[in-house]
């Protein structure tokens, strides 16, 4: 297996204004692991994903994402990734399959509907194929970005609080999607402030801390040793 | 790839029709409030018929270029494009082609409305529809790279009109003429001249935005 790690990122920095929100961060990203990224909000996570996946600029420092420098080969990287961000990047006044067939569209896959259908059926969805996303409720627009980011089909994918307004079962589906993931050898960053979740289903974990990396190592040992205090975070049911 | 802009754009265009409509109800209102400022003269309705017809699609293009932009920025949806990746100058074009279509579907529909208000009844229609065409695209290209820019901005409303009228006023003007000579009377066959003004500008204001469009749309 190539040992060249699938991310890599020297000294990164990105500010808002003039607060910093990511400072000199620098990690090394093993291919095929799946990584937790962990710390309290505002510490960094999102903004980590996003400078990585090319969605912002880094102020300071770069990056090698699947082989290539986030700042200088911005659209190779981008072939090769797949962001579930904050934002649901859906089209609201589009129904589900709509928003899949516009993403199969530009990724030149097949946009029919017999094809986007087994996607809707996975994310549980497909009852709901031909209804406008304004409709939804925010676990169902967090099930459509899941399906969407499946259908990237990407080497590297950045999960941005996938458990987010998740309901228990889609707690699951997230759970099977990252196994599938691994499994296809994906490389998958996932900020969570799940820890114990996180850490039972990573490789390896990081954590963050007013922009800065406070930690990293073995996943298992984020919530003993990460320095965060796990009884002050969300845990999953 | 423009093939699948184009799609995209046309699909969410007709989800959301009836602000279409409303568009339309605005330009026609816009068109009856200039005929009352002339008044009652028939021949001064006339001379002014093409400037107020001009007029009352630029303010509704303002609504229209604002409105496109809308959806892509609810949920980000243009960053998820981009980041596919699609290329800028493809979501530019497929955009920018759906802004000139709405717009000169726009131009078109107001024209009996200014027939009847303005009393411009004898002209060559086909000549009219090419004019609006050439017009509409000469607004919808840089209106769509502007719309773009100040989507994000919190006077996006105010912003964008004070951005975009002073760079098409070339092509208002052209326009406005052209149309002016197609219903007053054109006896020294001008209108030709000034449509292929109008083809320059169009020219230079679709290659040059569909450039810049990455640039504005990235971080």
């Amino acid at each position: 297996m190539d040992a060249t790690p699938s991310v890599e990122g020297w000294g990164l920095c990105r500010r808002y204004g003039r607060r910093w929100a990511l400072v000199d961060v620098s990690l090394s990203v093993p291919p095929a692991s799946v990584v937790m990224v962990a710390g309290r909000n505002g510490s960094g996570k999102s903004t980590l994903l996003r400078v990585l996946s090319t969605a912002i600029r880094a102020d300071r420092g770069t990056a090698r994402v699947a082989g290539h420098d986030i700042r200088t080969a911005t659209q190779e990287v981008r072939r090769r990734i797949a962001l579930l961000s904050h934002h649901s990047h859906l089209y609201e006044a589009l129904s589900a399959l709509e928003n899949l067939q516009v993403v199969a569209r530009f990724l030149r896959r097949n946009p029919r509907r017999d094809a986007l259908l087994p996607l809707l059926e996975e994310v549980g969805l497909a009852d709901r194929a031909d209804d406008a996303v304004t409709t939804f409720s925010a676990g169902m627009r967090k099930r459509l970005s899941l399906a969407r980011t499946l259908l990237q089909e990407a080497a590297v994918v950045f999960l941005d609080e996938p458990y987010g307004q998740l309901d228990p079962p889609g707690f699951r589906l997230v759970d099977r999607l990252l196994d599938r993931l691994r499994r296809r050898g994906t490389t998958v960053l996932m900020a969570t402030h799940l820890l114990e979740r996180g850490s039972a289903l990573c490789d390896l974990g990081i954590v963050l801390e007013e922009g800065r990396l406070r930690w990293s190592g073995p996943a298992r040992d984020l919530p003993s040793h990460g320095g965060l205090d796990a009884a002050a975070l969300p845990v999953a049911d | 790839m423009i093939v699948a802009a184009l799609r995209k754009d046309f699909l969410l265009q007709w989800r959301t029709r009836a602000q279409v409509a409303a568009i339309f109800v605005f330009g026609a209102t816009a068109l009856l409030l200039f005929s009352f400022a002339i008044g009652p003269n028939a021949e001064a309705l006339r001379q002014h018929a093409a400037g107020f017809l001009w007029l009352a699609l630029l303010l509704s293009s303002t609504l229209t270029l604002a409105e496109s932009f809308q959806s892509e920025m609810e949920q980000h949806a243009l960053e998820g494009l981009l980041l596919l990746p699609a290329d800028a100058r493809a979501l530019y074009y497929g955009k920018a082609l759906s802004n000139w279509a709405q717009l000169a579907l726009l131009g078109v529909a107001l024209v009996p409305i200014m027939v009847v208000l303005y009393d411009a009844g004898s002209m060559n229609v086909a000549a009219l529809v090419g004019i609006i065409l050439l017009g509409s695209a000469g607004l919808s290209a840089p209106g769509t790279l502007y719309a773009a820019m100040t989507s994000q901005a919190r006077s996006k409303q105010t912003l964008l009109p004070l951005l975009l009228f002073p760079l098409v006023v070339p092509v208002l003007l052209s326009a406005v003429k052209a149309t002016s000579l197609l219903i007053l009377g054109d006896p020294m066959d001008q209108v030709r001249s000034w449509s292929l003004l109008l083809v320059c500008f169009d020219l230079i204001h679709w290659s040059l935005c569909g450039l810049l469009f990455g640039r504005v749309v990235e971080d």
